[in-house]
C-alpha cells in the first residue's frame, strides 16, 4: 500500500508538467508528439494523446483516493469508526428498514430521556439518503451488500468523486495542468483524509464534495453567465445543505465574493444571472429540508446573502438608468441617492427585523467562529469539544505539509493573472485559512482551496520550468514565462549567454519540486497509516515486546448492556458515549452527542460532580439504571472521563451554580493524587472511575492504585459505594458501568 | 434413580404445600418459623399462637439456637413470615444471622419481634436495620407513675396501661379498642430519618425509660410520647414488621387479667392486649390492607388496543382495577382519593379518576401538546395499605409531517397573494414577450 502510493502521486505530478512539453531525449513517440506541438497539423492527434494520458491521470487518481483510505479496513476491520458516525449509522439503517417517510417522522425516545429527540427534524438527511440510495441500488444490481460496508465506504467513494470535482475547478480557474495537480494533491491530502477515511461515516465525507461542486458551479456560471450552471449550482447548494451545516460557510462566502466583485467594478450580466438563479433556487431548495427550515430568510446568519441579492437590484437599475440618463452628472446625484437609499432601507429592514426577533441574532458557534475566544467564556459546551480548539501550528503542518509552503505561492500565481474565477479561489483560500486557524475541523474546509491554491502553484512553476528547460532554441519563450520566479531575474538580464546554465538550474528546480511532491507522498500515506485510520472505537497500543495490543473494551461493554440490561433501561454517560449506546447498545441515554439541551447536559454534569447521596437523587429523578464511565488509568489511555472531568463541572456550574469549579482544583491545579481537593476524591466520578482501583497493581514497581493515565498513584483508594454497585467493568477497565440501586427497603 | 424418585416423593409431598404459600395472589402468609428461647414460652404464649393457628397458619416452633433452623431452601424460603420471640439470643442457630433475617424482609416476608429488658444486641440490631432504637439501658424499663395498670403485688409501675393508638382502622381494624393495652418492656423510639416506620402504640406522656431497681440519678434519656411501645415498619416491597418492647404482651397473663388503669374508676374484665394484637397480626400477616392493582390499561378513547406511542393532542383513557385482600379473597377496593399522573420529570396532567365502585377506576384526558417519554404514574400511598406505585412509560410524539391541516383559513389571504403573483408574472411574460 505503501510502496503502491508513492509512485502513483509522482507519475501523475510528473505527468502533468510533461504532457504539454517535450522530454530532452528526442526518440520516444512522446518526444514526436512533443516535437510537433508548434505544428497545427497534428493538433487533432497530440489533443487525442493528451486526453488519454489526461483522463488516465484521472482514473488513476481516483482509484487512489478511494485505496489511500482503506487503511483503517486492513489495518482493523470493516467497521463504523468514532462517535457521530455511529448515530448516522443507526439512522441509515433506520432509513433502509423503515422507508423514508418513518425516517422522517422519525421521533426518537432512546435517547435524551425524557425528553426524547426528532430525528427527523433534527438531522441533515443528506448522507444517509446518499447511503441508502446507493445501497438500494446495489440492492436492485443484485449486489448482496449489508449497509453497513455502504457506510463504511460512502466517505471514500465521494473523496474520489471529489477528485473529480478538484480537476474541473482547478481546469476552470487555471488550466487543465493545474486541475489534474488539483485532483491528486486533494486525493490525499491529510486534512481531508483525516474525515473520509473509510468507516468515517460522517456529513463532512459527503460535505466536502457537495461543497467543491456548489463552488466549482457557481464559478463556472460566473464564468458563462449560464442559467444552466447556476441551476446545477443551486442544486449543488441544496445537496450541500441536506448534508453538512457547514453550508454556512457557502451562503456566506459566495455573498462576499459577489460583493467584492461588485466594489471592484466587475458587476457584469453574468455575475447578476449566476448569483439570483442561484441564491433564489438554492434557498428554496434550501428550506425543504426540515432541520433548516425558514432560517434562509429568519437567522441572522444568512442575512448577508439576502443583502447582496438586493445589492444585486440595485446594481442592475442603476445599469438600466444609466443607460436611459445622457447625463453622467446626473447619473452621478442619482447613483449617490439610489445607494443611500439602498444602505439605509436594508439596515432599517434588518435593524426592525433584529429587534422584533424575526431575524434570530447569531447563534454561538457563529460568534466563536468570529471570535475564537468567545465560547471559551460564554459556551463551554462548544470550548469542551476537542475539534473545536484552535489549530495548533503543528496540524497545518501535519494536515497540509508542502502545501502550507505552497498555497502562498499559488495566491501569487492568482494574483498575477486576477479573473473572475481566481478572486474566487483567493477568497475561498484566504476566508478557509482563517477559519481553520480558529477551529481545528475547520481544516477540513480549508483543504479543498489550499489544494487548489497550491495545484496553481505547482502546476504554474513545473510548466515554466520545463519551458526552460526544452527552450534551446526557443529563447523568447523562456522571457515570456510568468511566475517562474525563481529562475526569471536571471533570465531577464542574460537570455543568450546564460542558456545552459539555465537549463540545468531549470532541472534543478524541476527534480527539486519532484522531490518536495513525493515527500508529500509519503507523509500523507505515512500520516493516513499512522493516524487517521483508527476507529477509536478500537484503540491500538504496541505491547512490550513491539507487537500489536487490541484494546476492545469500548464494544465488548456496549454489548454487555446489551445482553444483560432490561430492555427499556436508562444509561448515563457523558455525552460523547451517547450515540454509541444507543446504536451498539441499544439503550436509553439521558444525553448524547446531538448537544442540543445544555441544560440536560449540566444535569448529567452535576450528577457527575455531586457527592455520591446528590447524584442519587438526580440520577432517581432521571429513571437512571445504569451509569457508564470511561477510565483509562489501566491502560494509559488519555482521554478518560477524569481528563473530561473538568468540562463536566465547567458545564455543570454553568446551569447550576451550586457546583464551582474550585472546589475540584488545589491552587488551580487539577490533580487526582493525595493532594487532591477533598471534594474531588468523594465526588461521583471519581468514586466510579477509581472504585476498587486502589486494590490494583498496574505498573511493576509502583504502589497499587497508580494511574498510568496520569502517571500518579491515587489519593482515595478506599471507595466505598452506597447507592450504586459495580455491575461490568471491561477486561482493561477502560468502560465500568455501575447499577444504581433502588430505594433501601426499609428506610 | 432412587435419587430422582426421593426427589419426585418430595415434590408430590411438599407441591400443595407450596401451592399454599405467599404468592401476589393469595397475600396472606401461611408458613410461620417461631424461634423461641425457651420452648415454655410456647405454652405461656399459646393464647396468641392459637388465635394464629386458629386462622390458618402453621407454626413452626423451633429454638433460636436450634442448629439446623434455616429459612431457606435450596434458594426457597420455606417460610412466608418469621416471629422471633427470642428477645435474649446471642446468636442464631443453622444459617440465620443478622444478614439472612434482613434478606427474609428485604425479599417480600413478615416479621415480628419481641424484645425485653435485657434485649441481646443482635435483637438489637435488627430493631436498628428496621428502623427502631430500643433504649441503650439494657436494664431499663417503661415507667409511668400516672397510667399504670393497677396491680396489688407489682408497686414499680412497669406495667403500664396503655390506649394511645394510631389512628388506623386498617392497622388496628375497625372495631374500637375500648380497654388499655397492658405492656412491660424495654422502650424504643423510631428513627426520624425513616419515614416507613409507625408508632403503633406510644406511651403516655408521663412515662419515661429506666432502670426501676436503681435510683434515677440523671433524666432519663427517652420520656413522654416520643416512647414507642410498639411500632411497624411496612417495608418498601409491602413486608411489615412489628416490634415490640416487650414479650409479655403477648403472653397469657396479660391477654386474660382483668385491669384497672390507675386514675380511672372503671375496671375491665380484660386487657385489650388480645384484641390488640389479633387485629395486628392481621395486618402484619397481610390479612387486611394489602391492595393489588390488576388490568392497567391507556388506549385512544373509541379504541380497544393499547398503541405503542401516543401522538401530542390524543385523547385517552386511563383505567385500573384495584382490589384489597380481605384475608379470604380479594374485593374491589373503593376509594375516592386515587390519583393518576402523565409524568415526564414533572405531572404534566394530575387527574382524580372515576370509580364504578366495583374496583374499575378510569379517567379520560388529553394528551399534553409536549412531546417526550412520559409515564402513566399512580403513587398511592395510604396510611395502613400496602403502597401501589405504578408506573407504565409510553412516548408521545409530535405531529407526522401529513397530520397537520393542509390549509389553514388564516393564510388564505397568502395563498392568494402567491397564485396571483404566480399568473401576474405568467401574463406580464407573455405580454413582455409577444407584444412588441
Amino acid at each position: 500500500m505503501v510502496g503502491k502510493s508513492e509512485p502513483l502521486n509522482g507519475t501523475a505530478t510528473a505527468k502533468t508538467g510533461q504532457s504539454p512539453s517535450p522530454s530532452p531525449p528526442p526518440a520516444t513517440p512522446m518526444s514526436d508528439l512533443l516535437g510537433n506541438f508548434s505544428f497545427k497539423t497534428l493538433k487533432l492527434k497530440t489533443k487525442q494523446q493528451e486526453l488519454l494520458i489526461r483522463v488516465s491521470i484521472l482514473c488513476l487518481v481516483y482509484v487512489l483516493a478511494f485505496i489511500t483510505r482503506l487503511f483503517s479496513v486492513l489495518r482493523y476491520e470493516s467497521m463504523i469508526h468514532e462517535f457521530d458516525p455511529y448515530f448516522n449509522y443507526r439512522t441509515t439503517l433506520y432509513l433502509t428498514e423503515k422507508g423514508f417517510y418513518e425516517f422522517w417522522n422519525w421521533f426518537d425516545s432512546e435517547s435524551w430521556y425524557p425528553l426524547g429527540r426528532i430525528i427527523g427534524g433534527t438531522l441533515y438527511p443528506g448522507l444517509m439518503v446518499t447511503a441508502a440510495i446507493i445501497y438500494w441500488a446495489l440492492r436492485f444490481l443484485s449486489f448482496a451488500v449489508h449497509i453497513r460496508e455502504v457506510c463504511v465506504l460512502t466517505a471514500p467513494f465521494f473523496a474520489s468523486n471529489t477528485t473529480i470535482v478538484a480537476y474541473f475547478f482547478g481546469k476552470e480557474i487555471w488550466d487543465t495542468g493545474a486541475g489534474l495537480v488539483a485532483a491528486a494533491l486533494i486525493a490525499i491530502c491529510p486534512g481531508y483524509i483525516s474525515r473520509s477515511v473509510a468507516g468515517s461515516y460522517d456529513n463532512e465525507g459527503v460535505a466536502i464534495f457537495a461543497l467543491l461542486l456548489t463552488f466549482y458551479l457557481f464559478v463556472k456560471a460566473v464564468n458563462t453567465g449560464s442559467l444552466a450552471w447556476a441551476l446545477g449550482s443551486a442544486l449543488g447548494y441544496f445537496y450541500m445543505v441536506s448534508a453538512w451545516g457547514g453550508y454556512i460557510f457557502i451562503i456566506n462566502l459566495i455573498p462576499l465574493y459577489v460583493l467584492v466583485l461588485l466594489i471592484t467594478g466587475r458587476y457584469s450580466m453574468r455575475l447578476y444571472v449566476a448569483y439570483n438563479c442561484t441564491y433564489i433556487l438554492g434557498m428554496l431548495l434550501a428550506m425543504q429540508i426540515r432541520f433548516v427550515g425558514f432560517q434562509h430568510v429568519q437567522s441572522g446568519e444568512h442575512m448577508a446573502a439576502m443583502g447582496v441579492f438586493f445589492l444585486m437590484q440595485v446594481f442592475y437599475f442603476l445599469d438600466y438608468v444609466k443607460h436611459l440618463l445622457s447625463d453622467s452628472k446626473m447619473f452621478q446625484a442619482f447613483l449617490r441617492i439610489t445607494v443611500t437609499c439602498a444602505v439605509a432601507v436594508g439596515g432599517v429592514a434588518l435593524g426592525v427585523g433584529t429587534a422584533s426577533g424575526y431575524i434570530s441574532p447569531w447563534t454561538g458557534r457563529f460568534y466563536s467562529l468570529l471570535d475564537p475566544t468567545y465560547a471559551k467564556d460564554h459556551i463551554p459546551i462548544i470550548a469542551s469539544v476537542s475539534e473545536h480548539q484552535p489549530t495548533a501550528w503543528s496540524s497545518f503542518m501535519f494536515d497540509f505539509h508542502i502545501l502550507l509552503f505552497l498555497f502562498p505561492a499559488g495566491l501569487y500565481f492568482c494574483f498575477k493573472r486576477l479573473s473572475d474565477a481566481t478572486i474566487f479561489i483567493v477568497m475561498y483560500g484566504l476566508t478557509s485559512m482563517y477559519f481553520a486557524g480558529v477551529m481545528v475541523r475547520l481544516i477540513l474546509v480549508a483543504t479543498p482551496a489550499v489544494c487548489l491554491i497550491s495545484a496553481i502553484a505547482v502546476s504554474a512553476t513545473i510548466k515554466n520550468l520545463t519551458q526552460l528547460a526544452r527552450a534551446k532554441d526557443k529563447v523568447s519563450q523562456t522571457g515570456s514565462a510568468k511566475g517562474a520566479s525563481s529562475t526569471k531575474g536571471s533570465s531577464k538580464g542574460s537570455i543568450d549567454q546564460s542558456q545552459p546554465f539555465q537549463r540545468n538550474g531549470a532541472f534543478a528546480l524541476l527534480f527539486g519540486a519532484f522531490y518536495l511532491l513525493s515527500k508529500y507522498a509519503t507523509h500523507c500515506t505515512w500520516v493516513t497509516s499512522e493516524a487517521y485510520s483508527s476507529p477509536s472505537i478500537v484503540l491500538a497500543a504496541r505491547g512490550a515486546h513491539g507487537n500489536r495490543v487490541i484494546f476492545d473494551d469500548y464494544r465488548e461493554a456496549y454489548f454487555w448492556l446489551r445482553q444483560n440490561t432490561p430492555p427499556d433501561a436508562k444509561v448515563m454517560s457523558w455525552w460523547d458515549y451517547g450515540y454509541q449506546i444507543t446504536a451498539m447498545g441499544n439503550r436509553t441515554v439521558i444525553v448524547d452527542n446531538n448537544t442540543w439541551n445544555n441544560t440536560h447536559i449540566a444535569t448529567v454534569g452535576r450528577a457527575m460532580s455531586s457527592y455520591e447521596d446528590e447524584a442519587y437523587d438526580i440520577m432517581r429523578s432521571l429513571d437512571v439504571d445504569y451509569v457508564l464511565v470511561v477510565f483509562g488509568g489501566v491502560t494509559g489511555y488519555s482521554s478518560d472521563d477524569i481528563n473530561k472531568f473538568l468540562w463536566m463541572v465547567r458545564i455543570g456550574g454553568g446551569v447550576f451554580p451550586v457546583i464551582k469549579e474550585p472546589d475540584y482544583l488545589v491552587n488551580g491545579e487539577y490533580r487526582v493524587d493525595k493532594g487532591a481537593a477533598p471534594k474531588m476524591l468523594n465526588c461521583l466520578m471519581y468514586k466510579l472511575s477509581y472504585y476498587r482501583f486502589g486494590e490494583m497493581t498496574t505498573e511493576y514497581g509502583k504502589p497499587p492504585g497508580y494511574d498510568r493515565a496520569r502517571g500518579v498513584e491515587i489519593g482515595n483508594k478506599d471507595i466505598k459505594l452506597e447507592y450504586l454497585e459495580e455491575a461490568f467493568t471491561t477486561s482493561n477497565w477502560i468502560v465500568r458501568i455501575y447499577k444504581v440501586k433502588p430505594p433501601n427497603n426499609r428506610w | 434413580m432412587s435419587k430422582l424418585v426421593g426427589v419426585l416423593a418430595f415434590l408430590t409431598l411438599t407441591l400443595p404445600f407450596l401451592a399454599h404459600s405467599f404468592s401476589p395472589d393469595h397475600p396472606t402468609d401461611r408458613r410461620v418459623l417461631v424461634l423461641l428461647d425457651d420452648l415454655a414460652v410456647k405454652s405461656s404464649h399459646s393464647l396468641f399462637f392459637k388465635s394464629l393457628q386458629s386462622r390458618g397458619f402453621e407454626l413452626d416452633f423451633k429454638l433460636a439456637d436450634d442448629p439446623k433452623i434455616s429459612l431457606q431452601r435450596y434458594g426457597l424460603y420455606s417460610y412466608d413470615a418469621l416471629i422471633l420471640f427470642s428477645p435474649s439470643v446471642d446468636r442464631f442457630g443453622g444459617s440465620i444471622d443478622l444478614a439472612a433475617i434482613l434478606d427474609f424482609v428485604d425479599s417480600g416476608h413478615d416479621l415480628i419481634i419481641a424484645a425485653d429488658t435485657h434485649a441481646s444486641d443482635l435483637i438489637r440490631q435488627i430493631a436498628v436495620e428496621c428502623g427502631v432504637d430500643f433504649d441503650e439501658d439494657p436494664a431499663a424499663m417503661v415507667i409511668d407513675h400516672t397510667s399504670y395498670a393497677v396491680s396489688d403485688t407489682e408497686g414499680d409501675h412497669t406495667v403500664i396501661a396503655s390506649d394511645d393508638f394510631i389512628k388506623s382502622d386498617v392497622i388496628l381494624g375497625s372495631e374500637k379498642i375500648e380497654a388499655p393495652v397492658l405492656f412491660q418492656g424495654i422502650g424504643h423510639t423510631v428513627n426520624s430519618e425513616n419515614s416507613l416506620v409507625l408508632k403503633v402504640l406510644s406511651a403516655s406522656p408521663s412515662a419515661y425509660s429506666s432502670n426501676p431497681k436503681s435510683k434515677l440519678s440523671n433524666p432519663p434519656s427517652l420520656t413522654g410520647s416520643a416512647i414507642s411501645l410498639v411500632s411497624v415498619v411496612q417495608a418498601r416491597n409491602n413486608a411489615r414488621v412489628l416490634i415490640s418492647g416487650s414479650l409479655s404482651l403477648f403472653s397469657d397473663r396479660f391477654f386474660r387479667s382483668k385491669m384497672q388503669k390507675a386514675g380511672s374508676s372503671k375496671k375491665h374484665e380484660k386487657s385489650a392486649n388480645e384484641q390488640f394484637l389479633t387485629e395486628l397480626s392481621k395486618w402484619v400477616f397481610h390479612e387486611r390492607g394489602h391492595l393489588k392493582a390488576v388490568n392497567v390499561k391507556h388506549q385512544r378513547v373509541g379504541e380497544a388496543d393499547e398503541p405503542a406511542i401516543y401522538r401530542i393532542n390524543d385523547d385517552l383513557e386511563y383505567s385500573v382495577e384495584i382490589y384489597e385482600w380481605r384475608g379470604q379473597r380479594w374485593e374491589p377496593y373503593v376509594a375516592d382519593d386515587l390519583q393518576v399522573q402523565f409524568y415526564m420529570m414533572s405531572p404534566y396532567v394530575l387527574k382524580t379518576l372515576s370509580t364504578d365502585q366495583k374496583g374499575r377506576y378510569f379517567t379520560e384526558f388529553r394528551v399534553p401538546d409536549v412531546y417526550g417519554v412520559f409515564q402513566f404514574k399512580v403513587e398511592y400511598k395510604r396510611l395502613g395499605y400496602t403502597s401501589l406505585s405504578l408506573s407504565k412509560q409510553i412516548p408521545v410524539r409530535p405531529f407526522r409531517h401529513n397530520e397537520y391541516e393542509r390549509f389553514i383559513p388564516a393564510a388564505y389571504p397568502y395563498y392568494g397573494a402567491a397564485f396571483s403573483m404566480m399568473t401576474g408574472f405568467f401574463v406580464f411574460t407573455a405580454v413582455h414577450l409577444y407584444n412588441k
